[in-house]
């Protein structure tokens, strides 16, 4: 009798193989691998299922046949290694960008990684923003310290325009004569508005800067001298996104 | 405790109706591995849900019934999220979904062996200590047995919640689901089940497949609970005394409304019991 490790091993193995595992018994036993074949689709439907849900523009961009199909490639190559499914599908993007039948969709990796920054400031955790009266403290010494859910996507095509393009209702996507890189910010608002928007580098490079603890006139410095510090600020504050204006180094 | 009265399991895209009409419902149940982000949506609607409804957190990803340890980092999530929300009732399957740091993400059956039946019980003792309180153990809908299980299923959960103090949770549709599959009487397994261990029971929808020897009920929480089930429900509780019942509807979700009617009956068949117990 195997031990109950080698028993999870060969029925882990018989999930993706056409072997049955050891001791796998039915009263008919010509009807054995039907039966298995249920483990077998609840696995790769559920999780199939469960990477569309984090990647529906590029469901929606391919066609849910073809979706499927790349889903399952992608299961066999990187299996979830954690309980959780929400955690689980990070490296798609780059595995659609090592796809060569879509090698001329080159959009399309930075589509999923919009999505899977959508993915992540869905579940960031919750800060309020700074109360209005605050922000007359901003100086160029202060820290301001960004929502824990803000990210900076840079693009070497539309992928802002073109995610937006697929919500519904939205205006057509640019023209491919009309493509351009671009950098996206996403973030969530409040407790429940995910925001997906193309902003200039400059503002892109300040945010970073930010992020990365350094005090706003040295920001502005790192963002160059192309930026609308106004307009970027009024972005920031716009989307409740400044959660605290300190003059020393944040803890 | 959870109250002994019908509740649902609760789905997101329901949460303005539950808050706008405050069903009469006992408690809503949730999936741990849904709840386990840092914050935003999903913890709000839990948070509002919680203040007005009693709670069971549902565990899907533990993997009790695997070769592999428990995973420490999940029994410190599961053990901050009990913590966070003080649920009335944790429970989580006999069944396993993950193996060699992979996870299967479905709920996969066991061999009931003395083997199994140690590594089981020493899962649940590490959980409940992680935990600090007690859990249910939900038994499993199968599609298929193993030639080496030696010991019935009803009494490898009746030996897993002597040792280890666990509750039960007796999954109704299940009991069918398996019963049918393997061709044996879902009676005669719901007179050998440990029913005194039972906190909780639960309903759900299941599909029937045609083969050549017979139905494949297939587990798919995807319809509503089939006549059969609710009749041995109906038996069980009248029988047994009423529990806390959960209709579970996690795929093709309706709208609240169709859920409410299930809860309803399901609450009537409490009901119905409570007076055949008084009387």
């Amino acid at each position: 009798m195997p031990s109950h490790r080698e028993f999870a091993q060969a029925f882990q193995s018989a999930l993706r193989d056409t072997a049955l595992p050891p001791g796998a018994h039915t009263q008919a036993p010509e009807e054995l691998t039907r039966r298995f074949n249920v483990y077998r689709n609840n696995v790769a439907h559920g999780l199939a299922q469960a990477l569309q849900r984090h990647y529906p523009a590029v469901t929606r961009l391919l066609g849910e046949e073809c979706f499927s199909g790349v889903a399952h490639l992608y299961i066999e190559r990187h299996p979830p290694r954690t309980p959780i499914l929400t955690e689980w599908g990070v490296e798609f993007p780059n595995f659609l960008g090592g796809i060569e039948t879509f090698s001329h969709l080159s959009y399309l990796p930075d589509v999923a990684r919009i999505e899977w920054a959508r993915s992540r400031a869905y579940h960031a955790a919750d800060l309020v923003p700074v109360e209005s009266s605050q922000l007359t403290q901003i100086a160029e010494t202060s820290y301001l310290r960004l929502h824990p859910s803000v990210q900076t996507l840079w693009a070497a095509t539309p992928a802002g325009s073109l995610w937006i393009s697929q919500q519904p209702g939205a205006a057509a996507p640019p023209a491919a004569e009309d493509w351009t890189s671009e950098v996206v910010l996403v973030a969530r608002q409040g407790l429940f508005d995910v925001i997906t928007t193309v902003i200039p580098p400059a503002t892109a490079r300040l945010i970073e800067a930010l992020l990365s603890d350094t005090p706003l006139g040295a920001a502005c410095a790192a963002a160059g001298s192309d930026l609308d510090l106004t307009q970027a600020l009024t972005l920031l504050i716009r989307y409740d996104l400044i959660t605290a204006i300190s003059q020393g180094r944040p803890e | 405790m959870l109250p002994t009265n019908a509740g649902l399991g609760f789905k997101p895209e329901h949460f303005p109706a539950v808050i706008e009409t405050k069903p009469p419902l006992g408690f809503f149940e949730v999936h741990a591995e849904n709840y386990m982000g840092a914050g935003g949506m999903p913890h709000a609607m839990l948070e509002r849900l919680r203040a007005d409804y009693a709670l069971s957190i549902h565990g899907v990803g533990l993997s009790i019934g695997g070769a592999d340890p428990l995973d420490k980092t999940h029994l410190a999530r599961l053990r901050s999220l009990c913590d966070r929300y003080q649920p009335e009732s944790f429970s989580e399957h006999l069944a396993w979904a993950s193996h060699g740091g992979e996870w299967m993400h479905d709920l996969l059956p066991l061999p009931y062996t003395d083997e199994t039946l140690d590594i089981v019980c020493d899962h649940i003792d590490q959980l409940q200590e992680a935990l600090g309180r007690k859990m249910l153990l939900e038994n499993p809908a199968t599609y298929l047995t193993f030639v080496q299980s030696d010991i019935p299923e009803t009494d490898f959960l009746a030996q897993i919640a002597r040792r280890t103090g666990c509750g039960l949770l007796l999954d109704v549709n299940n009991v069918f689901v398996s019963c049918v599959n393997h061709r044996t009487d879902p009676r005669a397994y719901l007179r050998a089940f440990p029913i005194e261990a039972v906190g909780e029971i639960h309903l759900a929808g299941h599909e029937t497949e045609e083969l050549p020897s017979g139905p494949l009920l297939i587990d798919s929480h995807g319809r509503e609970v089939s006549e059969p089930v609710w009749g041995l429900f109906a038996e069980t509780v009248t029988e047994y005394g009423p529990r806390p019942s959960l209709v579970e509807w996690d795929n093709d979700v309706p709208d609240f409304a169709t859920l409410m009617t299930e809860a309803s009956r399901a609450e009537a068949i409490l009901e119905d019991a409570r007076h055949a117990l008084a009387s």
